[in-house]
């Protein structure tokens, strides 16, 4: 579904990424791993078309979208829920939700609204309060709802866990298995190895900009490169 | 003394309805943009000029005009953004603020050439009109322009609050990068809060024209007024806008009884000082 090949990016003369290739096929849970610094956000930024790459390739769906606009990018189906949530903190929950489907008819938007307010009921007690009120389990909820009123095809997802008690973290993983099993390919972007690996099919691990690994989940554990990548050897 | 202070009260409150228009465009666009937009008395003198042309050369009333110059004074500012502030600031607010200050000059010299420096004033069937209300003699056309005023703030109010656009606004004040993750192009949005901004100076113009002057100066009249406004309402805050607009319109007039014609204008002038002592946020919470 997503097809990145020797994709170099970086901000001004600092290189970030650098020829990167991996691929996630569609209905998986493709997990990013890496320590901090290693190029994930910046990964992810290029993929939705905030920043334009240097070099290499971006194929989803099968069209080329290396140097989409952002908007043509959502249009596609490939929503991207940053870290750190950017959420909208002075409109309410209800306008953050509906600017998700920005770019989606009105027609289908109120029908979404529902499914995406039965999948978060926290959401839709809160859907007058503003969104900068909320706590940070709930913005997080509120950014992936958000996402998911794009109609997303694919979904990547920069630490969500971020911030998160172990608990919400939990709820959190088995809201993503569950968002997967209704069919939605998701790119997992997590600094939570044990249970990320545990929850995806497949992983990539970005070492300084460099995929030093690549494969199923099931191969990874106790892989002294993942170690490594994390403890910085 | 009462009725004297009550006229003067009730003429500074409809007054305030054109200030507020006018502090309504500043702090939308210094919402979105961050930026004090100084073309804005330019922008607003330009409305006047082009009012004044409708009435003087085709004798078209300025308030039939009202939809009109609003339209054309929208189409202005979003070309203006698209086409000159947008495209030579590349989205850094320090240079969004330097080509408002360009275009700015560039309209007051425009004007002083075209229009020479002369002030003119055009007499429609309003101008002198007054409406007895008990004791108190009402001007007709500031009772207009206060309720035009008034509706105004009212549309653009649910447009920001109940329309996608309006939505979209507000996201990008905030939070661009999230606005772009949600297909929002930002650089679209900028030009259409311009547009807006300079949109409600084609209003304020047209209400403006029976009871004002024109001349290439006029813009800075109202704008450093406008800016006292947005200041004491909150930076970027609309009902502040609304409130401290009709505030100042009152504190003007009540100062100018007071302090005599001349001193009056000093009464804004301490309002400003005052607010940035004592309530340097303003009376709202700015920034929506
Ligand atoms: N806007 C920017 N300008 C310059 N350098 C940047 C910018 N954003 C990120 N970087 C640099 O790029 C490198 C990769 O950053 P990135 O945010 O992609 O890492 P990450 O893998 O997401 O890290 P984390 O796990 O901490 O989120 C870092 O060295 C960072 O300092
Ligand atoms: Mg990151």
């Amino acid at each position: 579904m997503l097809e990145v090949r020797n994709l170099s990016a970086g901000y001004g003369p600092i290189s970030v990424l650098e020829e990167i290739s991996f691929s996630v096929g569609a209905g998986e849970i493709m997990a990013v791993l890496g320590a901090n610094g290693a190029g994930k956000t910046t990964l992810n930024r290029v993929l939705s078309g905030l920043i334009k790459p240097r070099s290499g390739s971006v194929r989803f769906d099968d069209k080329d979208i290396t140097n989409g606009a952002h908007d043509a990018i959502v249009q596609a189906g490939l929503i991207h829920v940053p870290e750190g949530r950017k959420i909208f903190p002075n409109l309410t929950v209800r306008d953050n939700l509906l600017l998700g489907a920005y770019l989606r008819g009105r027609a289908q938007r109120d029908a979404t609204l529902e499914e995406v307010l039965a999948t978060f009921p926290r959401l839709r007690e809160r859907l007058g309060q503003l969104a900068g009120s909320m706590s940070g389990g709930e913005q997080q909820m509120l950014a992936i709802g958000r996402g998911l009123m794009a109609q997303p095809r694919m979904l990547i997802l920069d630490e969500p866990s971020l911030g998160l008690s172990p608990l919400l973290t939990e709820e959190l993983f088995a809201l993503i298995a569950r968002l997967n099993a209704s069919g939605l390919t998701i790119m997992l972007v997590e600094q939570n190895v044990v249970q990320t690996l545990a929850l995806a099919t497949r992983a990539v691990v970005i070492e300084h900009g460099r995929v030093v690994l690549e494969g199923a989940t099931a191969d990874m554990e106790g892989d002294e490169r993942l170690r490594a990548a994390y403890l910085g050897i | 003394m009462g009725e004297i202070l009550a006229a003067s009260l009730v003429n500074g409150l409809l007054t305030g309805g054109i200030y507020a228009l006018v502090a309504l465009g500043l702090t939308l666009i210094y919402g979105v943009l961050h930026i004090v937009n100084f073309a804005h008395g330019s922008l607003l003198m330009m409305a006047m000029f082009g009012t004044w042309l409708l009435a003087a050369q085709l004798g078209i009333d300025p308030y039939l005009a009202l939809p009109l110059m609003t339209a054309v004074m929208f189409a202005v500012g979003w070309s203006l953004y698209r086409f000159v502030i947008g495209r030579i600031s590349r989205g850094d607010d320090r240079a969004i603020l330097l080509a408002t200050l360009g275009v700015a000059v560039v309209l007051d010299n425009l004007a002083l050439v075209l229009f020479t420096g002369n002030t003119r004033q055009i007499e429609t069937p309003w101008t002198f009109a007054v409406l007895e209300v008990g004791p108190l003699l009402i001007s007709v056309p500031k009772l207009i322009s206060f309720g035009v005023a008034l509706i105004l703030a009212a549309l653009l109010w649910s447009f920001m609050a109940r329309t996608d656009m309006g939505r979209a606004i507000r996201a990008v004040a905030r939070e661009p990068e999230g606005a772009r993750l949600m297909g929002i192009r930002p650089d679209r949005i900028f030009a259409l809060a311009y547009g807006i901004g300079t949109a409600l100076l084609g209003a304020a113009a047209c209400l403006l024209l029976p009871i004002f002057y024109v001349s290439p100066g006029v813009g800075s009249v109202f704008v450093l007024v406008a800016f006292t406004i947005v200041v004491l309402g909150g930076m970027g805050s609309f009902p502040g806008a609304l409130v401290g607009g009709l505030l100042i319109g009152m504190t003007e007039s009540v100062g100018g009884l007071v302090l005599g014609e001349s001193l009056g204008p000093i009464s804004i002038s301490l309002v400003f000082i005052a607010t940035l002592l004592l309530r340097p946020t303003g009376l709202f919470r700015g920034a929506r």
